[in-house]
């Protein structure tokens, strides 16, 4: 399967959890990332050092960023602890919520499911860059027009994840924006709001 | 940190405080403003778009989360693996050892009663470097045997939870004579009903971080209560409350599980300052599942008494409340207050198992007693051949207590029902349960709602103008998503002739003006009024200052559009940031909640209908629709008043559809501690909501009519989905949540005939 996680509208948050967990992508994505042989197991006496790290750089919002990761390092720790982009929530940690959600080279990913080497040479967008400026993305506006929020804890994560459908899908139906947006829960319950948000949006970016 | 045997919610306080009628009509009541007529207002009432919605949708908003501070610690919790055991030893040397380990606390001796029940905690250098430290702690523990179950707590030879025993009575209500009330009746009628265990599941886990200055305190919460925190922690700390500040800025959620200071709050306050340096503690999804509480189940069995024509004559309640090693909740007050009936009877009973104490969750007690009642009522109506809607109306009350106390300042729960009941074409029901042909069956279902949300008398406020024409409000409440930042910038802006924007809100602050917790739905009846009160009196300074210079009465001016302006002369006008700059200093006004007008007792009410699809072949249920109907007296915001119902409704189905956390009778910890394992309702469960308010003004509650909204659309959320249920198939399910088992089994109940 795909190394990287992605929604598609027709899976469910359930099945969509299925299909990413598990370590074992993790760990084959590691090792071929850090370009050496795996080190000797620890059958004897001694130190062994098991984690260390690797140069990384990806584009942030548009910005180059250029850092040492360890390879059990989420996208999502990255983003939050060493650069100070804390728009993507931790929720669950487990890719169960859409808290986290960032776009991917323009593909919706949970940040806490991604190891940040695998972000390498990736083109990252967050909550942080959606605005040009003083100006709002279409969908941003929405959403506070719409009032599609309550704690807005969840919402960088719904802004991602609508940005992310509506580049795919231009002119969603009601149920095409549910199963779109699926993968992220909003526990003030405020999806009605979110979903006229997003349709809301949709028109204004058909009209440019 | 020695926990108290048997946790007492500290938020149960707050509903008698909320619940503000003939009892404290004693009290003498504060000068009241007078109301602004119907079509004075310009934006309360209105439609008006959050005032941090921009912060919001940039990521700017900053959560407990998302705070970091130059050299901070993160603390980690280690929780007893074992639902019931005695710590033996608990050696904390290898983990202080660890390198990057800054300091650990032992916090437990003797008796562990839950699976989770802090052990010990270390602060370190990082997350990653606290959770393996923990690893290193040493405990021993003498296991002992443990139930987790509320029906085993209560069989004979149950290991004991408390020393009292595993059944306590916890609250017990009578008025008249049920047994002469049974006589009476024409039918008697009973059922049993059941609730789970539903956890909050805040989307922000529980957080906090703490940070010294000298002798000061500072600590940031993720929590619904500023000025508890405060007060808790002056207590467990045993320091002056005048030496703390709680700061909470944006909050992702809590329902009730955020009241009051928690554990880890304290440990991170006596961390940072053992060692010198901020630290910052964060529960993780799997804590927050089973570490900080969840609505106690109720197990309900009720008994009426009526007439042919659906009078009651006696109504009686039984219930085992089980919150745990906590006393649960009291689930009484909608038996006792919703329905006309002179013959009530009420006993409840705690039931103690080996789990963490209940918490208040958003409107408890209430929520689980009206699908009770409420379930009670639509199974009554069947029973009578009567339409459940003419049933409640029937037994319509107008006085608390049944008809039998002090009258309702106001009641709207008449407009409610008709309201509701056109929009959702109540006449489509199923005239009798169950009637309809094929696979798939549809019905219709109401429940009704009462709930205090009157609010605080006493909450403090200030508006200060200064000489620049700008605007401030400082209030120490809290906005826990709800809009309360928007919605005090309406109240001051409308008072003020200015734009909502053009305010600014100071809250989040427990050094502010004092204001009560974010729970019992008090924020808008507490906090509005007492800012309506300090706008008022600095729109009198203003009025003065632009009679002078426009030289006509104060009486004449009106502020409006950002200007004063004559009411006779509308030539002769002010800019009001003109008018300012004659103010010599920056100008406080304060503010007070004032007292209810006495021998009233105010309420909200509201009532829910719901069309829902069963699929008797897979037992799975599909809610169409749910509109609901509110008096919650003058509404401030349309555009926040309606998440907050639609919010609630998500959440009701949910609990009525999916939610329960589960304990495994064997280990005696929480099998599904995650958002994957317990099912919240998401995208493709919702219906279509539709959210009506009555728009009845309580002219004697508070200066703007208004009442609280967090919980009363919370309360027959669930109720009304089983109400529609069981119209659609003819059979009550009776226990939430209604999973495709229960439902399957609630039709066989019937095929057989019970």
């Amino acid at each position: 399967m795909d190394s990287v996680p992605k929604k598609r509208k027709s899976v469910s948050r359930r099945a969509f959890i299925q299909s990413v967990s598990g370590g074992a992508v993790g760990a084959g994505v590691v090792s071929r990332l850090l370009g050496k042989e795996p080190r000797p197991r620890p059958t004897g006496p001694g130190e062994l050092e098991v984690f260390e790290k690797k140069r990384i750089s990806f584009t942030v919002n548009g910005r180059k960023v250029i850092l040492d990761a360890e390879p059990r390092e989420t996208l999502l720790q990255v983003l939050r602890e060493r650069l100070r982009l804390t728009g993507a929530k931790r929720v669950c940690n487990r890719g169960e919520c859409g808290g986290c959600t960032v776009l991917l080279n323009g593909r919706t990913v949970y940040a806490c499911h991604l190891l940040a080497v695998q972000a390498d040479g990736a083109d990252v967008l967050t909550v942080e860059g959606l605005a040009s400026g003083d100006k709002l993305h279409p969908v941003q506006q929405a959403f506070i027009d719409k009032d599609g929020y309550q704690c807005g804890f969840c919402t960088p994560g719904f802004l991602l994840a609508s940005v992310g459908l509506l580049a795919k899908n231009k002119q969603p139906t009601f149920d095409e924006i549910r199963a779109g947006l699926a993968g992220n829960i909003c526990r003030c319950g405020n999806y009605q709001k979110i979903y006229a948000a997003v349709g809301a949006a949709a028109e204004v970016l058909r009209r440019g | 940190m020695k926990k108290e045997a048997i946790i007492e919610d500290p938020y149960l306080e707050y509903i008698d405080l909320a619940n503000i009628g003939g009892d404290q009509a004693a009290a003498p009541p504060l000068p009241q403003p007078a109301q602004p007529k119907p079509g004075e207002f310009k934006l309360i009432g209105k439609y008006t778009p959050r005032v941090d919605g921009r912060k919001i949708v940039t990521g700017e908003a900053l959560y407990t989360h998302d705070l970091v501070f130059e050299g901070m610690l993160i603390a980690k919790i280690l929780r007893s693996p074992h639902a019931s055991a005695d710590v033996v030893s608990v050696d904390l040397g290898p983990a202080l050892s660890y390198p990057g380990v800054k300091a650990a606390l032992k916090l437990k001796d003797g008796r562990v009663k839950w699976a989770g029940e802090p052990i010990a905690a270390v602060a370190a250098v990082d997350e990653r470097t606290a959770e393996e430290s923990l690893k290193l702690i040493k405990v021993e523990y003498k296991v002992l045997p443990h139930v987790v179950s509320v029906d085993k707590a209560m069989a004979q030879g149950a290991p004991l939870v408390q020393n009292e025993g595993n059944v306590a009575k916890s609250n017990e209500y009578t008025r008249g004579d049920a047994e002469k009330g049974f006589k009476e009746a024409d039918v008697i009628f009973e059922q049993t009903y059941k609730t789970s265990w539903e956890v909050h599941q805040p989307t922000e886990t529980h957080g906090s971080l703490a940070k010294w200055d000298g002798d000061n305190l500072t600590v940031w919460d993720s929590t619904q209560a500023i000025q508890s925190v405060r007060d808790g922690l002056a207590r467990s700390l045993a320091m002056p409350a005048s030496r703390i500040k709680v700061i909470k800025h944006y909050m992702g959620g809590g329902f009730g599980s955020k009241l009051g200071v928690n554990d880890h709050t304290i440990i991170a306050a006596r961390m940072a300052k053992e060692t010198g340096r901020p630290v910052k503690i964060l529960l993780t999804r799997q804590e927050n599942s089973d570490c900080v509480g969840y609505r106690p189940t109720a197990w309900m069995t009720v008994r009426a008494g009526a007439k042919k024509d659906g009078t009651l004559t006696a109504l009686t309640l039984k219930n085992y409340n089980c919150g745990g090693i906590g006393r649960g909740d009291r689930c009484s007050e909608p038996f006792t207050d919703v329905y006309k009936c002179a013959n009530v009877k009420v006993e409840e009973y705690a039931v103690f198992v080996n789990t963490c104490g209940s918490r208040a969750t958003r409107a408890p007690g209430h929520t689980q007693a009206t699908f009770g009642l409420e379930g009670f009522m639509e199974e009554l109506a069947a029973r009578l051949s009567l339409d459940p809607l003419e049933l409640r109306l029937k037994n319509y009350s107008t006085k608390d207590k049944g008809d039998t106390g002090t009258p309702y300042s106001t009641k709207g729960l008449e407009q409610c029902y008709k309201l509701g009941a056109e929009k959702i074409g109540w006449s489509r029901r199923n005239k009798k349960p169950g009637a309809g042909n094929g696979t798939v069956r549809t019905g219709l279902g109401m429940a009704s709602q009462i709930w205090p949300g009157a609010g605080v008398p006493g909450t403090l406020a200030d508006v200060k103008l200064y000489n620049d024409g700008s605007v401030e409000v400082d209030c120490g409440t809290q906005d826990i998503g709800t809009g309360t930042r928007t919605h005090i910038a309406i109240v001051a802006a409308e008072t003020l002739g200015l734009e909502p924007r053009d305010i600014s809100v100071h809250i989040g602050n427990s050094d502010l003006p004092w204001a009560p917790i974010s729970g019992g739905s008090l924020t808008v009846p507490s906090v509005a009024p007492a800012v309506r009160d300090a706008a008022l009196k600095a729109a009198e300074y203003l009025k003065g200052l632009a009679a002078k210079k426009l030289n006509v009465a104060p009486a004449e001016i009106v502020l409006e559009d950002k200007k004063a302006v004559s009411k006779t002369d509308p030539g002769k006008s002010i800019d009001l940031k003109e008018l300012a700059r004659t103010i010599p200093r920056p100008m406080p006004f304060h503010g007070e909640r004032a007292n209810m007008t006495p021998g009233f007792a105010y309420q909200t009410f509201g009532a829910h209908f719901a069309e829902v699809e069963v699929d008797t072949e897979t037992g799975k249920i599909k809610v169409k629709k749910v509109v609901a109907a509110h008096d919650i007296g003058r509404v401030l915001n349309r555009q926040t008043a309606e998440s907050q119902v639609i919010g609630a409704i998500t959440q009701g189905m949910s609990a009525a559809l999916f939610e329960e956390k589960i304990m495994d009778p064997e280990t005696g910890t929480m099998l599904n501690p995650n958002l994957h394992d317990y099912k919240v309702a998401t995208a493709m469960d919702i219906p279509e909501i539709v959210p009506i308010f009555a728009d009845v003004i309580d002219d004697r509650l508070n200066n703007l009519g208004t009442k609280g909204l967090g919980e009363p659309p919370r309360i027959p959320a669930s109720a009304v989905i089983a109400n529609a249920v069981f119209n659609a198939i003819g059979v009550h399910v009776r226990e939430i949540p209604m999973t495709p088992a229960r439902v399957l089994a609630a039709l066989k109940r019937k095929e057989a005939g019970k």
